[in-house]
């Protein structure tokens, strides 16, 4: 399945809709950080909200893209993982260590948009 | 005991479907939703042992009933390298794959009875049960 990644400003939003199997999550993490670059973005939001299992491997590679998306200079915020997973994960002794998680696409981009003014302090 | 489901694992697809059709088959009895999801993620790891480190093997999916409690029995199987310390590969942190090693002792911790028994060069079988509550 081939997850939508939309370019809002200088924001890329991932939509995961249905479960991905491990290629997906691979091609995913690929397309996600080409497109940070090709874009210049600053911040990635990845909307887990369709996934049914975040287990090792997806944990894994949400990590992974989130640190190689900070190497491209940009911050990745999770979003919408369900209360299920999250209650899974941790039983599963599953973290995403050093990736900062929202709430939802709204909570997501208002982080995204605190960090930018932090980071610019004459910013209007 | 008959089999409800029994799902061949050859493909990382097959890791999904896998996942989805047992939680689907538990879902006939009274678990809770966050108990689903623990099914479903415990399978996908089970599911991905068999594919990354066999190639190819089976999980089946039975619904049981033991001293008036119903219950789901999971059983992974490949007939892959098999283990050679069963007991190391249980413990937190470890694995050979280089991935994150976390996979067997996690799963034992999402069921109430699990077993593992392997043997090298002949194959590898996990064997475990969730009771409803």
């Amino acid at each position: 399945m081939r997850v939508p990644i939309m370019k809002q400003r200088d924001v890329l939003i991932a939509s995961i809709q249905d479960s991905l199997t491990d290629a997906d999550l691979l091609a995913l993490r690929d397309r996600v950080v080409e497109q940070v670059t090709r874009f210049r973005s600053r911040g990635v939001i990845l909307d887990v909200t369709g996934l049914d299992v975040i287990d090792s491997f997806a944990a894994h590679t949400l990590s992974m893209t989130a640190q190689m998306i900070r190497l491209r200079g940009a911050q990745t915020v999770i979003v919408g993982i369900q209360p299920d997973v999250a209650i899974a994960m941790v039983q599963l002794g599953l973290t995403l260590l050093g990736i900062h998680t929202a709430l939802d696409l709204e909570a997501g981009l208002e982080y995204l948009n605190t960090v930018a003014k932090r980071s610019r302090p004459n910013a209007r | 005991m008959p089999v409800d489901l029994r799902i061949p694992i050859r493909t990382d697809a097959d890791i999904v479907r896998a996942r989805q059709e047992g939680r689907a088959l538990a879902s006939e009895i009274p678990f809770t939703s966050s108990d689903l999801t623990v099914i479903a993620s415990a399978i996908s790891e089970l599911a991905r042992n068999i594919y990354s480190y066999a190639g190819q093997g089976e999980i089946e999916v039975r619904l049981v009933e033991r001293n008036g409690r119903r219950g789901i029995q999971v059983v992974a199987r490949d007939e892959g390298p098999g283990i050679l310390d069963t007991a190391l590969a249980l413990e937190d942190g470890y694995s050979t794959a280089g991935r994150l090693g976390l996979g067997l002792p996690g799963v034992r911790r999402l069921f109430d009875e699990f077993e593992l028994k392997s043997e090298a060069g002949v194959g590898t079988e996990v064997l475990m049960h969730k009771w409803a509550r």
